[in-house]
């Protein structure tokens, strides 16, 4: 069980989630750093779902017949996760929509120079 | 009796109302509203903290079920005591805010900043009183985002991009938070903090809880801002409307502090995750760092907003070392500067707020000669100041005191001496405020101000007062601070 296969689920989420925290870092696109989010949580949601599936198990149904089901727990914390996710993008992508209306780019390296010049402006103000 | 369903009103009361703020719409009816909701919540949370201190460990189920089932609303001393926090501090500020907001925020979005307001207070009394673990996450993410939205609603075109930076840094950490979570979940099969408790030690040699540990506590500290993980507040803070700086400054972080002490005391409690794993050896270095690198900062900004969010670093450095110390005396620290820092950073960055109202924007410059012209603005914020140097007779000294007996007990005299060393630092920041408001003189060309309303003044000076008060009588804050360390040390949750 402990072996390269047996993990298959662990390494998926671990490559899917080091992908997404290097785009968040990386990238210098305000919507591409989302994106990035986006991989990284879903990271996380496979984690949860696999981590409850079993092997031949099916839905945790009263019936006949069935005996070995998922556990359904990990599942419904996801759906709420989800919906997070869901609310995070939303409002990440509405602040870059108002950052493209305010600074007229979407780059973060230029928004910081941007930002910089603004600091440098109100200082002049001052002296 | 309706009493017995205070834990559950507390956080219902402002998640029901936020709709309805978005229905009426009415600037002003909905500041009343939101101004009644938090007033309520101080009550009810005040009588939660006499409940708890009179009859011990509040347990509420929610929906009747039975943990670790259903979801348990939990509240021992610690809860009780940052409940009170996070509920007086909305209500004095709700009191403060009409006029300041009406002239920061444009009237047709001032519905929705009380709408957030109260979404995030939900948020934060939530994170505060629940007794799951992935409750809590919800509840942190609900208000994380609402101060995102709060954030981004500042003037200055800056506090987008601070939002959104705080966006992308808030929810890395959230999901950090969440990973923990779930591997805990993996090996213990529970998501109920006292069961977790429970359940913990005999798990905890395996790697995939000392992975869940490092995962929650960076998760943690990125909420919190812990030096190095703090770079997205001096701008949020900075560019923020002054009512929202006052309100998070006080209460989001130090709600963060309180998911950490739940984290690290209760859920690892059985475990001594601070001798075991050296958890306490990597805190203490970074709150250190914290307390020096972030004063350092301070000194050199402008922005007076900007100064007291660096400060505001530093201070939570304080308290993240009075944690880390792990002994009574320093878990008592660290708590109570928690409520101490509140109540003064409040009182500052209300005091600014009152600035920025007048002047347009709060820059050193602006505050030349500012205490003849709006002296009890200034005065309050001197008594705030001077209560982050640690001066004796403000709240500032207590924790301070207190910070360096725990040092002196743990037999680590050079941190005792370090925490004096980050005051030193502390004076010289205050006195650039000092300096420029009492001994410059205000430019020639200065357009006349008056004093701030009324309105503003009185929550104002309130907590000017109170971080006076509670300075020079420490003895119910202390005494309630050192029940709650023994009991996160010896008790957990029971």
């Amino acid at each position: 069980m402990q072996t390269f296969s047996g993990l298959f689920n662990y390494w998926i989420v671990i490559v899917l989630m080091m992908m997404g925290f290097y785009m968040v870092i990386s990238q210098h696109n305000l919507i591409k750093k989302i994106i990035g989010l986006n991989v990284f949580q879903v990271s996380v949601f496979v984690f949860y779902i696999s981590m409850g599936k079993i092997k031949g198990g099916t839905a945790p149904i009263l019936a006949e017949g069935i005996e070995i089901y998922s556990n359904p727990l990990p599942h419904v914390l996801i759906l709420t996760a989800i919906v997070v996710g869901v609310a995070t993008t939303a409002l990440a992508l509405s602040l870059t929509v108002r950052i493209k209306d305010a600074f007229d780019t979407i780059e973060d390296d230029e928004i910081n120079a941007l930002e910089k010049a603004d600091r440098a402006k109100e200082r002049e103000a001052l002296s | 009796m309706i009493s017995s369903q205070f834990p559950a009103l507390q956080v219902v009361l402002p998640l029901m109302m936020a709709p309805i703020a978005l229905i009426v719409r009415n600037p002003r009816a909905v500041w009343m509203l939101t101004l009644l909701v938090t007033w309520m919540t101080f009550a009810i949370s005040l009588s939660l903290l006499m409940q708890v201190l009179d009859g011990g460990t509040i347990i509420y189920r929610i929906g009747g079920w039975v943990a670790p089932w259903g979801i348990e609303y939990v509240l021992d001393k610690v809860g009780a005591f940052v409940l009170v926090i996070v509920s007086a501090i909305a209500s004095i500020v709700m009191s403060y805010a009409r006029r300041s907001i009406e002239d920061e925020i444009p009237e047709d979005r001032i519905y929705l900043f009380y709408t957030m307001f109260l979404l995030c207070l939900t948020g934060l009394l939530g994170i505060t009183i629940t007794g799951d673990v992935f409750n809590l996450f919800v509840f942190l993410e609900i208000s994380s985002l609402s101060s995102y939205v709060m954030i981004s609603l500042g003037r200055d075109r800056r506090a987008l991009s601070a939002a959104y930076r705080y966006l992308i840094m808030g929810t890395i950490g959230a999901t950090f938070y969440i990973i923990g979570v779930g591997m805990m979940y993996m090996m213990t099969g529970t998501l109920n903090m006292a069961d977790l408790a429970t359940l913990m030690p005999a798990v905890a040699d395996t790697t995939v809880i000392e992975a869940a540990l490092a995962f929650l506590t960076v998760g943690i500290c990125l909420k919190l801002a812990l030096f190095p993980l703090h770079l997205w507040l001096p701008n949020a803070y900075a560019y923020a409307p002054s009512v929202v700086t006052a309100f998070l400054a006080a209460t989001a972080t130090k709600v963060a502090v309180y998911v950490l002490i739940r984290i690290i005391f209760t859920v690892f409690g059985g475990v001594h995750v601070f001798q075991a794993l050296g958890v306490q050896n990597i805190l203490m270095s970074f709150a250190i760092m914290a307390i020096f690198i972030a004063s350092l900062m301070a000194i050199y900004q402008d922005n007076v907003k900007r100064l007291f969010a660096y400060s505001s670093i530093a201070q939570i450095g304080y308290i993240v070392l009075g944690l880390s110390f792990a002994s009574e005396t320093g878990l008592a620290a660290g708590i109570i500067h928690l409520f101490n820092h509140a109540i003064m950073k409040c009182a500052i960055f209300l005091g600014l707020g009152c600035i920025s109202l007048r002047m347009g924007r709060v820059t050193i410059k602006d505050m030349y000669g500012l205490g003849t012209r709006m002296p009890w603005t200034m005065a309050a914020i001197v008594i705030g100041g001077l209560s982050l140097i640690g001066i004796p007779m403000t709240v500032g000294f207590v924790s301070k005191w207190y910070l360096v007996r725990a040092a002196l007990e743990a037999g680590m005299w050079p941190i005792a001496v370090l925490i004096v060393l980050g005051s030193l630092l502390a004076i010289i920041y205050v006195w650039r405020i000092v300096e420029a408001a009492y001994l410059k003189p205000a430019p020639e060309n200065a357009k006349p101000v008056s004093e701030a309303p009324l309105s503003m003044l009185l929550p104002l000076w309130v907590m000017a007062l109170a971080s006076i008060y509670f300075g020079v009588d420490a003895t119910n804050t202390l005494s309630i601070a050192l029940d709650a360390a023994d009991s996160l040390l010896n008790g957990g949750l029971q």
